[in-house]
């Protein structure tokens, strides 16, 4: 059995109590990613060396205060590590080598004494539902690698699914978190916004990005979570909110607890299967003393619109940074400064990028503002009250986490609105700016993980794990592997 | 009828700073107009008088003190310049 | 057939607060390149800008001394172009809520008054710097990215471009009243474009105009104005059909010069900044800012008037330059006599600083040396006349005037008998002027004093030689 079968707290036992060495869990890590990475391509860059450097040092100078002592992490290649390549998955930033400073999260980690094995494969900047959009190889789902991981950040939920890391960060905008989660079958959790600082984080969408923790189970995310979450004065968007105990909240009970299951999210888009699971997670729920009732959240089928509208417009003015003046990409030869930009943009960037920056120029442009951004912006504020409506009656919101599991590799290229449609259950959360959670629920019959998803009130991720943890530990769902490589058979 | 012409694409192209061939500016200008196309769905809400969302928490005033501190050292400002000359970032002239 | 010229401006004022308006780094003018700059400034990816507080309080300081009205809520938005020393591709600035609006500036022009309205006062950040070589290359310094700035756009009121030069020297030094400012244009810490378009007088609707920009001085601004407005009649007396251009003025050659043909308006795609949250301000903080505002330039003009009873003309003077004007306080503070201070800084002072080129900072005087100064002459301790030499003494070595005094021996001479001595020898050796002076020349005894002066190498007590010099030649 693999290390990291173990929660990260029976592995910071062992340890402790010197039954491992951090030695033992890096070396663990580096042998798993050679051993498959060549098939799941999880991660752009690896920090061997100094990974390993760094488990010796820990090994010398064991401290049981550290929070996250000696505990191999992957992390997603758009949070910025001092001294280690981030490239967004984006051929712009190709020789990145050093990003000058830690994102406020890594900061986190380092004090908190885990050790960086990598960074993780995903959509260039973020942008995309299958990895398919990485400049680089294209991560590969552990359960069968003939399908996508997810995304954006795909290489994050591959890495722990495939056994390379125990845990590993992501970010989520519309469902980047989630979506990989549920098609890994794995946990993830994209927190509150301004619960987690976006300082570090490359930015797609100001208002909606959120850095959260993909994990094997609930536990091991509220651990991860207690150690990211809080208040930075580097980030005027984040919450001064005390962050709670969140492994307080796995008390394995249920009893009394309000699901509302909104129609919209079981409508004729969602596939067979992925409703069948649901509803028998529902049925589980009950067992366990929950109650659900179906709500409407009658503004969901706007989600989506609203969505690339307003991320695409951010985007645009966020990625306007890459322009060859101060890092990454220039093109070569030129000649002026118009072409220096023009060139190097369109050089650096892949084609769904463009895309994006172009829908957000063209609705945020002269005569398009009040019709494209500002209304969009006020069908958020709709699709805000919807959640604040339900959540008057209810304490979470049950539903899948995406319409179908994963999709093969190259099904959806072709058309970029039906690659969009991946995220329409998850989209809503982000525009609402509550949190979301992905935990295993079923599999397809093909064998590939269906997700289903939580949702809770604002800074409400304590009731939201409570739920995932008490589903999660009366089903085996998340016990189960992949059998990639055949080491996990 | 189309909500976006290729004049726009390649006008909206030169605003975003990006070269784009006769070829691109087709498919964008297609799969531009399917986007804006569906996202005109949004028409069919009635929004007058409902306040935009720019942020989803309602935060005020967040500010810090009128401190100064440094934070990298005078050699990282180039480290990952394309090009660079005495200490400054070197780019084609701007006098066109 | 006539025009009317209608001149706006829009003036960018930076603050000098410690550090900049988003980013902790230091706020400093004339370091080495790129030394002033961390991630933030550099735009790097994943950086967030976080408001500086002091930045909100001098731009609310700023309105309210240009008599704007200072919003309650406002907040920053994204102003997206691309430029090399623009290192986000957007420049965080405020578009529809602007901090001030509804201003105005009381200016004067030949002896008439006039209010030229602010449209408008905003908060945004200062840009890089860009220089060029010969070599077809250009250069960024970040040092001056992030530096807090207050644009603040004029109604189009200005009428004549000697109203526009009359309108930011009243900008300028309301400005530096305020403390927010140098406003030093030839350290950029000013700067200034201008409007100008010309109608038909009559004429309602105003004509297309031109922006003047690189004026690098007051009086540029002064002379681009004038020679565009010559420009845009004779062009329109010619049939001709003026563009909407921006133009620069050329100091050498004095004429403005054309940049660029403005094609519709620039589309800056403006929306609000996702990464800083709301501003509120109540009528607390409002009322804390209105109490650390000084005395500003009008105030204190008619207090000088009034109080001090200085003649408008020196109350004027004085109150045009705020640093004049405070050592002109500190003055009178340290004892010195009003009107003397004011004769002697509108005087002496301003002369050796304009022959010298130097401000008042600059130079070795004190308020407290030429206070002790002023008393000096007032107790007789040394005439008028060597006092000029002690103000040359303190004004290039400084020091403590009675000292000064002492020390070389220029203590006037008001001892009866020791003067009396001195006269009746010159009266002895200049009889001929005895004889002129009774036979009518009332010349005759300005010379008789120039000569005790000369004897006593100026230290003579004028009143006391006149008074004895008639007394003796009474006696002849």
């Amino acid at each position: 059995m693999s290390l990291f079968e173990h929660s990260l707290r029976e592995l910071q036992e062992k340890l402790h109590k010197k039954e491992i060495t951090v030695t033992d869990l890096v070396e663990e890590s580096y042998k798993r990613i050679h051993e498959v990475d060549d098939e799941v391509q999880a991660f752009i860059t690896l920090n061997e060396e100094q990974a390993k450097a760094k488990a010796a040092e820990l090994d010398e100078n064991p401290d049981a205060d550290a929070k996250l002592f000696g505990l191999p992490i992957g992390v997603k290649d758009n949070i910025m590590t001092k001294g280690l390549r981030t490239t967004a998955g984006s051929q712009f930033l190709k020789n990145f080598e050093d990003p000058l400073y830690d994102a406020t999260v890594v900061g986190k980690l380092n004090d908190a004494k885990s050790i960086t094995i990598g960074k993780l494969n995903m959509d260039e900047f973020a942008m995309g539902s299958s990895n398919e959009n990485s400049s680089y190889a294209s991560a590969r789902n552990p359960w069968n690698t003939d399908y996508v991981p997810g995304g954006s950040s795909g290489g994050s939920a591959a890495a722990v699914a495939a056994g390379e890391v125990p845990y590993s960060l992501g970010s989520d905008t519309g469902g980047s978190i989630r979506q990989p989660a549920a098609y890994c079958g794995v946990v993830g959790l994209k927190p509150t916004y301004g619960r987690v600082s976006r300082f570090g984080l490359i930015a797609f969408a100001s208002s909606l990005d959120q850095i959260g923790p993909i994990t094997n189970t609930v536990e091991d995310n509220a651990f991860l979570l207690e150690t990211i979450a809080g208040h930075d004065k580097m980030d005027s968007t984040s919450a001064d909110v005390e962050v709670p105990k969140y492994t307080d909240a796995l008390t394995n009970d249920v009893k009394g607890l309000k699901i509302a299951v909104p129609k919209e999210y079981l409508s004729e888009g969602v596939n067979p299967e992925v409703k069948e699971a649901v509803q028998a997670a529902l049925k589980k729920y009950e067992e366990l003393g929950a109650t659900w009732e179906e709500v409407s959240l009658p503004h969901s089928k706007y989600a989506l619109s609203t969505y690339y509208l307003l991320s695409s417009s951010e985007a645009s003015a966020n990625l306007a940074r890459f322009d060859g003046v101060r890092y990454g990409k220039r093109a070569d030869d030129v000649e002026s400064m118009l072409e220096m930009f023009k060139r190097s943009r369109a050089e650096g960037f892949g084609e769904e990028v463009k895309r994006r920056i172009m829908l957000g120029t063209f609705a945020l442009s002269s005569g398009y503002y009040d019709a494209y951004y500002k209304k969009a912006q006020q069908v958020r504020t709709l699709i805000k009250n919807d959640f604040e409506k339900v959540f008057e009656d209810y304490d979470v919101i049950v539903g899948p986490t995406t319409p179908t599991p994963a999709f093969k590799v190259g099904d959806k290229t072709d058309d970029p609105m039906t690659m969009y449609a991946n995220d329409i259950l998850t989209i809503p959360v982000n525009l609402a700016g509550v949190p979301g959670i992905s935990i295993p629920c079923g599999f397809s019959d093909k064998g590939l993980p269906i997700g289903l998803q939580i949702i809770g009130k604002h800074f409400d991720e304590s009731t939201v794990y409570r739920a995932a943890h008490a589903y999660e530990q009366a089903t085996d769902f998340h016990t189960q592997r992949p059998s990639l490589g055949g080491a996990n058979a | 009828m189309s909500r976006i012409s290729k004049e726009e694409v390649k006008h909206v192209a030169n605003l975003a700073r990006l070269a784009i061939t006769e070829e691109e500016a087709d498919t964008f200008t297609k799969q531009l107009d399917d986007i804006i196309t569906y996202a005109e769905q949004l028409n069919e809400l009635d929004t007058t008088g409902v306040e935009p969302t720019t942020h989803v928490l309602d935060l005020k005033n967040v500010m810090r003190k009128d401190e100064p501190k440094k934070w990298i050292e005078k050699e990282d400002a180039m480290k990952n310049a394309p090009d660079h000359q005495d200490g400054q970032f070197k780019v084609p002239s701007v006098l066109e | 057939m006539n025009f009317e010229t209608i001149i706006g401006l829009e003036v960018h004022v930076e603050l000098k607060t410690e550090s900049k308006i988003f980013s902790p780094s230091p706020n400093m003018f004339g370091d080495e390149p790129n030394t002033n700059v961390n991630p933030i400034d550099l735009g790097y990816p994943g950086v967030l800008p976080v408001l500086n507080e002091e930045a909100v309080n001098f731009a609310m300081k700023a309105a309210m001394a240009l008599n704007c009205d200072i919003a309650t809520d406002t907040k920053f938005d994204r102003k997206n172009y691309f430029y090399p020393d623009n290192p986000k591709a957007y420049q965080i600035s405020q578009f529809d809520q602007p901090i001030g609006e509804n201003g105005y500036i009381d200016i004067e022009v030949d002896g008439e008054k006039k209010r030229i309205g602010i449209t408008r006062l905003h908060m945004e950040e200062d840009a890089g710097k860009l220089t060029h070589s010969d070599d077809g290359y250009s250069l960024v310094d970040f040092n001056r990215q992030g530096t807090p700035l207050v644009e603040i756009v004029s109604e189009p009121d200005i009428r004549t471009p000697k109203e526009a030069y009359a309108y930011l020297e009243a900008l300028k030094n309301i400005i530096q009243y305020t403390g927010v400012s140098d406003c030093k244009m030839e350290e950029g810490s000013l700067r200034c474009d201008a409007n100008i378009s010309l109608r038909p007088i009559g004429q309602e609707e105003f004509g297309t105009k031109a922006e003047l920009k690189n004026l690098n001085s007051f009086s540029f601004v002064q002379k681009g104005l004038e020679f565009e407005e010559k420009r845009q009649k004779k062009e329109l007396l010619t049939g001709g059909e003026i563009l909407q251009e921006t133009r620069r003025y050329d100091e050498q050659t004095k004429e403005t010069i054309l940049m660029r043909v403005k094609e519709g308006s620039d589309d800056y795609r403006y929306f609000p900044e996702p990464d800083l949250v709301k501003l509120h301000i109540d009528e607390d903080w409002k009322e804390r800012i209105r109490q650390q505002i000084p005395e500003l330039p009008d105030a204190r003009k008619k207090r000088y008037i009034e109080e001090l009873e200085l003649p408008e003309y020196d109350a004027m003077v004085l109150t045009n330059n705020k640093e004049l004007s405070d050592f002109f306080e500190e003055t009178i503070a340290a004892g010195g006599d009003i009107k003397q201070a004011s004769n002697w800084l509108m005087g002496e002072v301003s002369a050796y600083m304009n022959k010298n080129y130097k401000e008042l900072h600059e130079l070795e005087l004190t308020p407290t040396s030429l206070a002790k100064m002023i008393k000096l002459i007032e107790d007789g301790t040394i005439s008028s006349k060597i006092a000029k030499k002690v103000f040359s003494e303190l004004v290039e070595n400084g020091g403590d005037p009675e000292k000064i005094v002492k020390d070389k021996g220029l203590v006037q001479i008001s001892d009866e008998g020791q003067l009396t001595e001195i006269i009746t020898t010159i009266l002895d050796n200049n009889q001929q002027s005895i004889e002129d002076y009774k036979n009518g020349k009332d010349k005759a005894l300005g010379f008789l004093v120039g000569q005790v002066m000369k004897e006593t190498k100026g230290q003579a007590n004028p009143p006391m030689v006149n008074k004895i010099i008639l007394a003796e030649m009474e006696k002849r």
